[in-house]
């Protein structure tokens, strides 16, 4: 099975009735997704694209069998959705809302590691394993069903990217945006760690920004591990002046931390391939496939 | 910029309320003001430019005056003189706390172990980076679980690691937990205080504080978000024109304006146009699932720059529709009769709508953002 999410997913969508979330709930159920219920505090036994709304998250679980939830809730009170989703048992929640403030993120993000939760995001265009199951935001024609796991601080270039896989015939297993934000559930080095344990996935994408220790850290994870399986990396921001925030609030350089440049040196010296351009990820890996 | 800074008489305002040991000040924003207060501390004062800039102290924007007369004639020479670029029109004039000895307090949130984290040192009054450069054990540092909070026995532990004993090491503690608590409640990104000075009588006198709000969270600090459109006098007029329009924009030092859908693309085209040999102008993104009128704003606000000689847009759609993105481009030109090239580079959903709408106008649109980029850099050498 890929990782995250697969066929057999079911999951609900809270804050169903929002303008986001009514839009996305028709395009996930048209790619397929198994979207069993809804939640909007106040506006339970409404009905969105045929999906059944309740008020609370415990209630939905009581009627559905429930794997996730997707999160379009808005920011200033995102945190008690999450801690609801959390409280509820759920195992893996996506939040696609952006403009979280640090404290709350820190908060939800602490309680979902004390209850072994997975969270993608916030700020993330979300998950989708090709032709099986998307709960996200992507447009779901630029991908195609393969074996190269792509995971990604940013939504416009797991898209570029994921488009040159499927247009070189390779594919993708799953993609995974982290989230733009500074502060985020998954990790490059956790979902690496997914991806190696992946009997579908044959590669990894790994698409990085300015900002942050992320990309250094998954650079020492591959080191450390000897990953067994190529990866291919792209870095954005060369061009990008310190203490400017580049549109994503985890896209900043402090003083000197957080270049592409130190990205780049970090990842190519435990042996990972860069691409110079996002269509080279593809071309990069078919020669290491081959 | 990164979080929204506040002056420092509004973070010692903050810090009153928390019962931080602060020296006594007043704001004066005039020389005879500050005259009046240097009168009414009755000793040696130091004068303070409010900026929001760093370094202003080498920058000459903190003096000290002796005698009230002397406050009155660095005030006439500071107010309305500029620190850094940054004009002066506050002074906050305090008593100057004798000092034994400078020591550093800050707090900061840790992106990988996500959380806060409190930094204390015995070597302040300096840049605090420098000294994790050049002797970084004599910076304490501990994480803060955010679900308990920092604990009194923690605060304690910091100050034991200071070197403190009796009094002091009680004294010290409580002003840890005070800015620790000072900084959950503010939302603080960033809060120092820098120098933290013990007086030769022993006692603890913050003489600086530093405080950076997390932008995200001024929805829950409406006397912060009032300040953050004053802020907004900070930046670059066009900068100012992108945030009315909602507009992620940031300006670089060159001459081709970019304009693409999502943080990520706009920062890869920036290498891309830098790779070929050009100079980006600006960052600019339209975020997801723009509409016609969006895409007029961005590239109006783009071009209105006079540095810039061409543009590029950079569109993969998603939930973009690129036929918005045609209609905005096509409304733009005969709107604003733009006569500046503009290079496009037009992908996904509804592209051969949007591409064709181009084309009926005459304007050529690329699939690849290479291609498009390369051609960008291309004219831009011959306009």
């Amino acid at each position: 099975m890929p990782i995250l999410i697969d066929s057999d997913t079911k999951a609900i969508v809270q804050a169903i009735t929002g303008t986001q979330g009514s839009f996305h709930t028709k395009l996930m159920l048209d790619y397929g997704t198994r979207i069993v219920a809804g939640v909007t505090p106040g506006k339970g036994g409404l009905q969105v694209e045929g999906v059944p709304v309740y008020d609370t998250v415990n209630e939905a679980l009581n009627e559905h069998e429930t794997d996730a939830s997707i999160i379009f809730v808005p920011a200033p009170v995102v945190k008690d959705a999450v801690l609801e989703a959390i409280g509820s048992g759920l195992k893996l929640v996506v939040i696609i809302t952006e403009g979280v403030p640090m404290k709350d993120a820190i908060e939800f993000l602490w309680q979902a590691k004390r209850n072994s939760v997975q969270i993608v995001g916030p700020n993330t265009p979300g998950v989708i394993t090709p032709s099986e199951c998307k709960l996200g935001i992507m447009p779901s024609h630029v991908f195609k069903k393969g074996r190269v796991g792509v995971v990604s601080r940013s939504g416009t270039l797991t898209y570029e990217v994921s488009a040159g896989l499927t247009q070189s015939g390779l594919g993708q297993s799953t993609c995974l945006g982290l989230g733009g934000d500074a502060l985020v559930g998954l990790t490059f080095v956790e979902t690496l760690e997914m991806f190696k344990n992946d009997r579908d996935t044959d590669a990894v994408a790994l698409i990085g920004e300015i900002g942050g220790n992320a990309e250094e850290l998954a650079a020492e994870y591959i080191k450390t591990t000897e990953y067994p399986k190529p990866v291919v990396a792209y870095v954005v921001g060369r061009s990008a002046p310190p203490g400017k925030r580049m549109g994503h609030a985890g896209a900043i350089i402090m003083g000197k931390s957080g270049t592409a440049e130190s990205k780049i040196k970090a990842l190519q010296s435990v042996g990972v391939d860069i691409a110079e351009m996002p269509n080279d990820v593809a071309r990069i890996l078919r020669e290491r496939l081959e | 910029m990164w979080g929204m800074k506040l002056f420092e008489h509004e973070a010692k305002a903050l810090g009153i309320g928390f019962d931080l040991p602060l020296p006594r000040s007043l704001l004066a924003s005039t020389a005879d003001q500050a005259r009046e207060v240097a009168e009414k501390l009755g000793k040696t004062c130091v004068i303070k430019a409010q900026v929001l800039v760093s370094g202003r102290g080498k920058a000459g924007g903190i003096r000290f005056a002796s005698t009230p007369d002397e406050a009155y004639q660095i005030a006439k020479i500071l107010l309305g003189s500029d620190v850094k670029g940054e004009k002066i029109s506050k002074l906050l004039v305090e008593e100057r706390i004798p000092s034994k000895k400078e020591l550093y307090l800050g707090l900061i949130v840790d992106r990988s172990k996500c959380c806060y984290s409190m930094l204390a040192s015995t070597e302040g009054g300096v840049d605090i980076e420098e000294v994790s450069e050049k002797a970084p054990q004599k910076i304490v540092r501990r994480d803060i679980n955010p679900l308990s909070g920092l604990r009194e026995y923690e605060a304690r532990e910091i100050a034991v690691k200071l070197g403190y004993t009796g009094r002091q090491l009680l004294e010290l503690a409580s002003i840890i937990l005070k800015l620790y608590r000072m900084t959950v409640a503010c939302d603080g990104e960033l809060v120092e205080t820098n120098p933290l000075i013990e007086s030769p009588k022993g006692e603890f006198v913050a003489a600086d504080l530093r405080i950076l709000i997390d932008d995200n969270s001024l929805f829950r600090h409406p006397d912060f978000q009032k300040r953050a459109m004053e802020m907004a006098e900070e930046l670059k007029p066009l900068e100012m024109k992108a945030r009315e329009k909602r507009l992620a924009y940031v300006e670089l030092d060159g001459d081709i304006g970019v304009v693409g859908n999502g943080a990520g693309l706009v920062m890869a085209t920036l290498d891309m146009i830098k790779h070929y040999g050009g100079k980006p102008a600006n960052f600019c993104d339209i975020g997801g699932g723009a509409c016609a009128e969006r895409v007029s704003d961005a590239i109006e606000v783009v071009l209105s720059n006079e540095k810039v000689k061409i543009l590029i847009v950079n569109i993969l759609g998603g939930i973009t529709r690129c036929d918005e993105v045609a209609k905005g481009i096509l409304a733009v030109r005969e709107r604003a009769g733009v006569t500046k090239p503009i290079v496009i580079r037009l992908v996904g959903t509804n592209d051969e709508v949007g591409r064709r709408m181009l084309a009926e106008a005459g304007i050529e649109s690329f699939h690849g953002m290479e291609n498009a980029a390369e051609k960008t850099v291309e004219l831009a050498s011959k306009v």
